[in-house]
């Protein structure tokens, strides 16, 4: 099986690794999977006064596909709003890394955690939680 | 200058030895006749060659010559055995007992044997991959003909205690099978000392060609016979039919007859090997757990765990310079991790953490070196990028942590 360009890169030259203080009101954390089934993401955002994200981090243990899928997702979140960040789609990142079908539950993975440090991020802040209206079953 | 490739999965395949693929040759160009051709020299030509590899498999684990049935390969020699067994016997009992830890074409043999009308125990392992003698032998029962235990695992290298099972077997008059496969060629392997009735084994993983096997089935004291899963011509004291892969066969016995001369000293070269490179590993990393009890063990073959680096990303970082093997889900179509570790108790987690490097006749200690190097270096970048690294190096007890399946 052969990964694209863009995956290897993400892979060997992961963007935005690190970790930010959780405690942070500034900073939401999703963090998803499980070390059992073989890949757990932790992605953090650091949100602006004015609703933007101005810093995104991540650590993911898994496959080289979940590890590209988590920097990619970083990088695109920064100078998002949160609710554009919400309507980041798994499939875009599947697309944007070619991702082979076995792979896609990596990329839905992302997408979990995308939502789960937005959800964070505003129940942290006390801001309204939209209900989900995606479900990946 | 090409990237250097090293090879590390010798038990997955054994590239074809040189002096194997040229004693092959002849028998494409100059001798392809059919040995069951008996009326021209093409036949006689064929017949002799594959007389001569006969000759050299039965020395290599000191059975006679008549006592080795060729088949397609390992595969195909345990079908034949568990459910040749089952067809022969089935009259006197229907009950199988293997183990958890089987290679595959035992245990969905044995399946299918269950669907037959057979009843089949699958014993548990102990943690270190070991068989326990006493539940195996509580396991048998009056209408209980088979006992199927391999050799030595293909996963973890561990080496069943053949001759007490065969000890076990006798005592209450079951028959002995063992898939020995990962064991031929590599160490001494003579079943009739262990009491071993039939035994399935297989060119390529001895430095043989592909498509070729073996099952040995014991011809005397007692006069084992299984009924034929290929039915046809006749071939193979008619226990499996087909035209014989001539050439295939020649390159088996050639690689028996090497595995023979060499077998001693290559084991002693490669376990060093496997030491050097098991214990480097352990000084220079943290959190590394060998699979698989450490005594009982391949001379060429090392599964360790490295906690919490998933096994397949860290294969990535090899660059496709390294061939090894996970136990990952990942690196599976099933997306389970290893069931041949969880077998032995290991989480999940810790299954998807394992890889298996096993050696071969042509690993050297540069390439014993350079897997350390990219070793270290894979498993320290994928530990910076791990979360649950960081968790667990800051205290965090993962066992409590929430975590989403998915
Ligand atoms: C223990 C064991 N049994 C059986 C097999 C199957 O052998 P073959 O590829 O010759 O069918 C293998 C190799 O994959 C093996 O390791």
């Amino acid at each position: 099986m052969a990964y694209s360009e863009k995956l290897l890169d993400h892979f060997k030259n992961p963007r935005n690794v690190g970790t930010m203080d959780k405690s942070d009101k500034k900073v939401g954390t999703g963090l998803v999977g499980a070390p059992e089934c073989g890949d757990v993401m932790r992605l953090q955002i650091q949100v602006s006064d004015n609703g933007v994200i101005e810093d995104a981090k991540f650590k993911t243990f898994g496959c080289g596909s979940a590890i590209a899928s988590s920097s990619l997702a970083t990088e695109w979140l920064k100078g998002k709003s949160l609710d554009d960040a919400m309507s980041i789609d798994n499939m875009d990142i599947v697309e944007e890394l070619a991702l082979p079908p076995v792979k896609i539950h990596c990329s839905v993975l992302a997408e979990d955690a995308i939502k789960s440090a937005v959800k964070d991020y505003r129940v942290k802040n006390g801001l309204e939680v939209p209900v989900e209206e995606k479900n990946h079953g | 200058m090409a990237a250097k490739k090293i090879y590390l999965d010798n038990n997955a395949t054994t590239p074809t030895d040189p002096r194997v693929v040229d004693t092959m040759l002849p028998y494409f160009y100059t001798m392809p006749g059919n040995a069951a051709s008996r009326n021209h020299p093409y036949g006689w030509e064929a017949e002799e060659g594959v007389d001569y590899a006969r000759e050299q498999i039965a020395k290599l684990i000191s059975v006679e010559p008549k006592e080795i049935i060729f088949t397609s390969g390992a595969t195909e020699s345990d079908n034949l055995a568990l459910k040749g067994v089952f067809e022969m016997y089935r009259r006197k009992g229907n009950h199988i007992i293997t183990l958890k830890t089987e290679h595959k074409a035992v245990l969905d043999s044995c399946d299918k044997i269950e669907k037959m009308g057979g009843e089949v125990t699958y014993l548990d392992v102990q943690r270190n991959g070991l068989v326990d003698l006493k539940e195996l032998e509580a396991a048998i029962k009056d209408n209980t003909i088979l006992i199927s235990i391999m050799w030595a695992n293909n996963e973890t290298g561990v080496i069943q205690p053949m001759k007490e099972i065969g000890e076990i077997c006798e005592k209450h008059g079951v028959l002995f099978m063992s898939d020995a496969t990962q064991a031929v060629g590599k160490i001494p392997v003579n079943p009739k000392e262990m009491g071993i009735h039939l035994m399935a084994f297989t060119g390529h993983k001895m430095y043989g060609p592909k498509g070729v096997g073996a099952l040995f089935v014991n011809r005397k004291k007692p006069r084992v016979k299984v009924t034929a899963q290929m039915d046809g011509g006749g071939h193979e004291r008619g226990m499996r039919s087909g035209t014989l892969n001539v050439p295939g066969i020649v390159g088996f016995g050639k690689a028996a007859e090497i595995c023979q001369k060499e077998m001693a000293a290559e084991a002693e070269r490669l376990s060093k090997l496997r030491d050097k490179l098991e214990s480097t590993l352990m000084e220079r990393l943290e959190e590394v757990y060998i699979n698989g009890d450490a005594e009982n063990r391949m001379p060429h073959v090392t599964n360790l765990s490295f906690k919490h680096v998933e096994g397949e990303g860290l294969m990535m970082t090899f660059n496709q310079n390294m061939a090894v093997s996970s136990g990952s889900a990942c690196t599976s179509a099933s997306l389970e991790p290893s069931y041949v570790l969880i077998a032995l108790g290991l989480g999940d987690d810790l299954a998807h953490s394992s890889i298996r490097f096993s050696l071969g006749r042509f690993t050297t200690e540069e390439d014993i070196d350079y897997a350390i190097e990219a070793m270290v270096k894979g498993v320290n970048h994928m530990r910076d990028l791990s979360p649950i690294w960081e968790m667990y190096k800051d205290g965090v007890d993962l066992e409590s942590v929430e975590w989403t399946e998915h």
